[in-house]
């Protein structure tokens, strides 16, 4: 570390924090393109989300929230922010980390174990649910019966679920996700591409599903994926980075690398996007899909059975094909719904849904 | 010139797991001059060993891989240009993979 210090003053770049004017800078900021140092970078990082949390009021003294963690790094800086801000400004608020083992030999056992370090490395009490455990079904024995196609329509469903079920037993208020500003402006795109424009509508509030069970929120929304990562790699925090290994991940993928090529040109165009996504007005004209809740288990759906409910029915009676593309030949045949549904928005494009692991 | 190169954010799955390389390389056009450009085609040639494309992108980084030169952002220093020295340390950091 010393040694590389010394060469720093050496290379061309040696130029000066442009905030404390004292020490040498170490990133340029991509939100504002400002040269600054490490320490000062930890300061606005940190005080940055600060700002986000208490201008949107995401928490209140005395809440339990969970941090929904799956060891990689975004929610694992999420959990090391909070944790200090809850220190630093008396916020008050019982932390805890939520995990979902959704049964993935070689991908999620090797995060948990990342999530169980954090436990101790954080202080913060650690709750995982299993799909096993919850739904009988890992996605191991998931993928096996239904191949890799759809598998990701499965995880996602399922991982949503899972996460308010094991937020429900830690009693908590609130769920905080590891979404960053990369993530939402990618989901606004997809949302377009998809012309899905219930979740369009949804995908930038920073606080979502006040009418569900449990709320989510998003301290990260305005935060770049960029910064989140020299973070870690300068507080060298304990992160896991692989790629699932179900995951094709294509279309999204797409998304992913035109934002980050976008990026490279106008770092700004990620807040663009997500501006843009803010300020969308849905015309009176269309339909929303209205919510209700499942008849079977009592989640929140917008059909007869929610779509876990669907899935895993498909599951148990050997025919996993139910539910997946359309709906009409499944469980919830109403032919009211069906009209809606070759209208063409809402419900219909969970069909579509590559991964879920960005679930907005 | 010595070398040390360091894959992280799942770039380590491109060259056989191995996170941190310490490398010699002969600068080709003599020990002057050797920038970030030169050492990239000298990285992909000899370090990756699949999927190359998760890596590069015409003669730079994929977007959304940091770069990182004595733990400084690349972005400072001239990406491309900057020019390396002997005992260097060159960090390389997808932010592609998980959340």
């Amino acid at each position: 570390m010393e040694e590389s210090n010394t060469k720093l003053t050496k290379k061309g770049g040696g130029r000066l924090c442009c905030i404390c004017n004292q020490r040498r800078a170490a990133l340029k900021r991509p939100k504002t393109l400002e040269q600054i140092c490490r320490e000062c970078f930890y300061e606005v990082f940190e005080e940055e989300i600060h700002q986000v949390i208490v201008d949107n009021q995401l928490f209140k003294p005395g809440e339990r929230i969970a941090i929904g963690a799956s060891g990689g790094k975004d929610s694992t800086v999420l959990a090391c922010v909070l944790a200090e801000l809850n220190r630093r400004h008396n916020y008050g608020l019982d932390l805890f980390l939520l995990s979902v083992d959704e049964g993935i030999t070689g991908y999620r056992d090797d995060s948990l174990e990342t999530v169980k370090r954090n436990e101790v490395q954080y202080g913060l009490p650690l709750k995982i649910v299993s799909y096993k455990d919850l739904y009988g079904w890992t996605m191991d024995e998931i993928v096996k019966m239904i191949g890799l196609k759809n598998n990701c329509t499965f995880c996602g469903v399922f991982r949503r679920q899972a996460l308010d079920r094991g937020a429900s037993l830690l009693k908590v208020d609130k769920v905080a996700t590891g979404h960053n500003a990369d993530d939402i402006a990618e989901t606004v795109l997809l949302n377009i591409l998809r012309g899905d424009i219930a979740r369009l509508s949804r995908c930038t509030s920073i606080v979502t599903g006040e009418d569900g069970p449990i709320p989510r929120c998003k301290p990260f929304k305005y935060t770049y994926e960029k910064e989140i990562v020299m973070y870690a790699y300068f507080k060298r925090l304990d992160y896991f980075s692989t790629e699932c290994i179900y995951s094709p991940n294509a279309y999204r993928g797409f998304a992913r690398e035109f934002i980050k090529d976008l990026e490279r040109i106008r770092p700004r165009a990620i807040l663009d996007i997500i501006k843009s996504g803010e300020d969308f007005r849905i015309s009176t004209s269309t339909k929303m899909p209205e919510q209700g809740t499942c008849e079977r288990c009592g989640y929140i759906s917008s059909q007869k059975w929610c779509k876990a409910c669907v899935l895993l029915e498909g599951l148990n009676r050997g025919l996993p094909k139910m539910g997946i593309g359309r709906s009409s030949r499944g469980l919830n045949n109403d032919p009211k719904k069906d009209k809606y549904m070759k209208q063409g928005n809402g419900t219909k494009s969970i069909e579509n849904k590559q991964c879920g692991s960005l679930d907005f | 010139m010595q070398l040390t190169l360091e894959f992280g954010g799942g770039l380590e799955l491109l060259c056989e797991s191995v996170k941190i390389h310490k490398v010699n390389v002969d600068p080709p056009n003599g020990p002057e001059k050797f920038i970030m450009k030169d050492l990239l085609s000298w990285v992909r040639t000899n370090l990756i060993k699949e999927r190359p494309e998760m890596f590069m992108k015409g003669d730079s980084v994929r977007p959304g891989v940091l770069v990182l030169v004595n733990d400084c952002d690349w972005e400072l220093s001239g990406q491309l240009d900057t020019t390396l020295e002997d005992k260097d340390v060159v960090v390389f950091i997808s932010t592609l993979h998980g959340g």
